[in-house]
């Protein structure tokens, strides 16, 4: 089973390199550009088979070392 | 008193604690690697040095906060041993559920390596007491990844509980969005746990602890420590 895990800034946490590169699209002067973010994605494999089990291992993962809850969302999508 | 500093790969600033800890204190901490499993016993206090475990690779402390030793380091803290985080071992600290809160990319982007203005909120400690309440010190930062930041309501609870161990001034003690170097929250620069024996904080005092050095603001958290534990 492939995954791919989307880690972002939580909305309300200051996203500096967001902010920067809004900024550098401003001037490059792309307009009307807001609210950009940027974040992470993590790809992997795993031997696990069943959606649900592997959605639930790698909801764990995230929790203990792939995204930090006190400043990061994530989000799991399962390929394959 | 008994100490020991953790060494983690890309840890850069354990010579400078275990310098400082020998200067000051007058005794030789054991260096602990990463990977052991056990700490020495009898230990007053565990340090976290400065530096760049791992490379910051997928954030900076995430990964050392997972090492073997880490372990044994949560269950002394538990039984009540200092544990001091430095930089990186704040990072680690926050990492590893140790300490509230987290440290984001600083706001300004850049790496940032200067002397910076501190006022000690919390004088009642152990690694603060000989500086005396709202004293006004100078102490090197060296970090890219210093901006602390919680949910309104830790900080609110840091704040009530006096938890907020220095906050980033000007040079006359006051707090100034200009003063405050990364962006931090409540321009904090370093917190205590709620049994006030951990503390965690980006600026470097073992950096500044003899005239040669430039300054020696960061001596009296050694002596703070010594008097604790003599």
């Amino acid at each position: 089973m492939k995954a791919r895990i989307y880690i972002m800034p939580k909305s309300g946490v200051l996203d500096p390199q967001g902010k920067a590169i809004e900024g550098a699209l401003a001037g490059l002067d792309f307009v009307g550009v807001s609210d950009v973010r940027q974040g992470k994605v993590i790809e992997l494999t795993l031997s696990e088979t069943d959606a649900t089990r592997a959605t639930a291992e790698i909801d764990a993962m995230c929790r203990k070392l792939l995204a930090n809850p006190v400043m990061e969302n994530f989000r799991i999508e399962l390929i394959s | 008193m008994k100490a020991a500093v953790i060494v983690f790969p890309g840890s850069n600033c354990d010579r400078d604690i275990a310098d400082a800890l020998a200067k000051i204190c007058g005794m030789q901490p054991h260096m602990v690697w990463h990977k052991d499993q056990d700490l020495p016993e009898g230990l007053d206090l565990i340090v976290l040095p400065g530096g760049f475990s791992h490379g910051d690779y997928l954030r900076s402390g995430a990964i050392a906060a997972q090492a073997p030793v880490m372990r044994a380091v949560k269950s002394r803290a538990e039984a009540g041993c200092a544990v001091l985080g430095i930089c990186n071992g704040f990072q680690i600290l926050t990492e590893a559920g140790l300490l509230p809160g987290g440290l984001m990319r600083n706001a300004g982007l850049k790496f940032i390596c200067r002397d910076v203005w501190l006022k000690v909120d919390a004088a009642d400690t152990i690694y603060t007491r000989s500086y005396g309440s709202d004293a006004v010190i100078r102490i090197p930062v060296a970090h890219h990844d210093g901006n602390y930041t919680a949910d309104e309501r830790t900080l609110d609870k840091l704040e009530a509980e006096g938890r907020i161990a220095f906050r980033y001034t000007d040079p006359e003690g006051n707090i100034a969005d200009t003063a405050n170097p990364n962006g931090s929250a409540r321009s904090i620069a370093g917190v205590l746990s709620a049994n006030r024996r951990i503390l965690g904080l980006m600026p470097h005092p073992e950096r500044l602890i003899d005239p040669i050095q430039g300054g020696t603001d960061g001596r009296p958290m050694f002596n703070s420590l010594m008097e604790a534990f003599a």
